[in-house]
């Protein structure tokens, strides 16, 4: 049986699975847009790092991509597509508006988008070069890679 | 139709209530009463003078002057030409003016906004209430005095 099979922990090969099968939900408010687009497309393609399944729908996507300003009103928007989201879930917040509000330090924009929903990974950037998403991605996939998996029939202590 | 024309129409037209006049660089601006804003642009919009657009209407905040605030209206008369700038002062005390909704829809949403973002009370105005904030917001954003990091409370989630 020598060199036939692997052994490894059922939590890692799931951890292994979900970080390069990241479907992601863009919302996408702002000029940061451009350079999602940019991170998504053929020249920079994070499909090379299996982030590359667009979903339009909150309901089917692992990675929610807060990219640009979020305001005041749309604060209660963001919150239900969160909540929309099926586990396991992951946010990342795309540029500087969505890290700590940017240049809108004002009346009308939400400091952050932590105020609203859990953040697992901060891309700064005003916008982010898209080396720089690459880089948060590839992030965003130890920190699976490394975290207690859910599933659904895990023994509870 | 003359340039200067029309100025000296409405000065002769409404003696006590055009206050002000000026021309800089080509346009022509006149400070007039406040609570004779309706019959002044009823005049302008009927013919001959035929101003029929309303282009924009928005409010200025001088702080530390009284009156402190002042509106802003821009006409156009598209038959001949011709711009117009129409101001009218504000006292702290008293932010009421008339709305223009009876003569343009379009002033309609453009009040809302002065309302939203000073607090100015228009007269007559069908549905007077906030446009861009949300409700439960507090003060007026666009105020001199409007602190520059206060935080407001948030809007709840829909149950």
């Amino acid at each position: 049986m020598e060199g036939s099979f692997i052994t490894t922990k059922f939590n890692t090969i799931l951890g292994w699975a979900r970080k390069f099968s990241l479907f992601h939900y863009p919302y996408v408010t702002a000029c940061c847009g451009m350079e999602y687009m940019s991170a998504a497309c053929a020249h920079f393609d994070i499909d090379r790092f299996g982030a590359g399944w667009t979903r339009f729908s909150p309901r089917q996507s692992d990675m929610l991509l807060v990219v640009g300003t979020v305001t005041q009103k749309l604060a209660p928007v963001l919150r239900t597509v969160y909540e929309q989201m099926t586990e396991p879930k992951w946010v990342v917040a795309f540029g500087t508006c969505a890290v700590s509000g940017g240049i809108y330090d004002n009346y009308a924009v939400v400091q952050g988008i932590d105020q609203i929903i859990p953040v697992d990974i901060y891309i700064p950037g005003c916008p982010p070069r898209p080396e720089t998403v690459l880089d948060g991605l590839i992030k965003l996939q130890e920190k699976i890679q490394k975290q207690e998996q859910e599933w659904r029939w895990k023994r509870r202590k | 139709m003359e340039k200067k024309k029309i100025i000296e129409e409405l000065k002769q037209k409404f003696p006590e209530k055009v206050k002000e006049t000026s021309v800089q660089f080509g346009a022509e601006t006149l400070v007039i009463d406040k609570d004779s804003l309706l019959d002044i642009v009823q005049f302008l919009k009927a013919e001959p003078y035929s101003y029929t657009m309303l282009l924009d209407l928005t409010c200025v905040d001088y702080k530390g002057q009284e009156p402190r605030f002042e509106m802003v209206y821009h006409l156009y008369s598209l038959p001949n030409k011709h711009r117009l700038r129409i101001k009218a002062k504000l006292g702290e005390k008293d932010l009421s003016i008339d709305s223009l909704t009876s003569l343009w829809k379009n002033a309609n949403w453009l009040e809302r906004e002065a309302f939203d973002m000073f607090g100015i009370v228009f007269r007559g105005h069908p549905d007077l209430r906030r446009i861009f904030m949300y409700d439960g917001f507090e003060g007026y954003p666009l105020r001199k005095d409007y602190p520059l990091r206060k935080r407001q409370p948030r809007i709840p989630l829909r149950e």
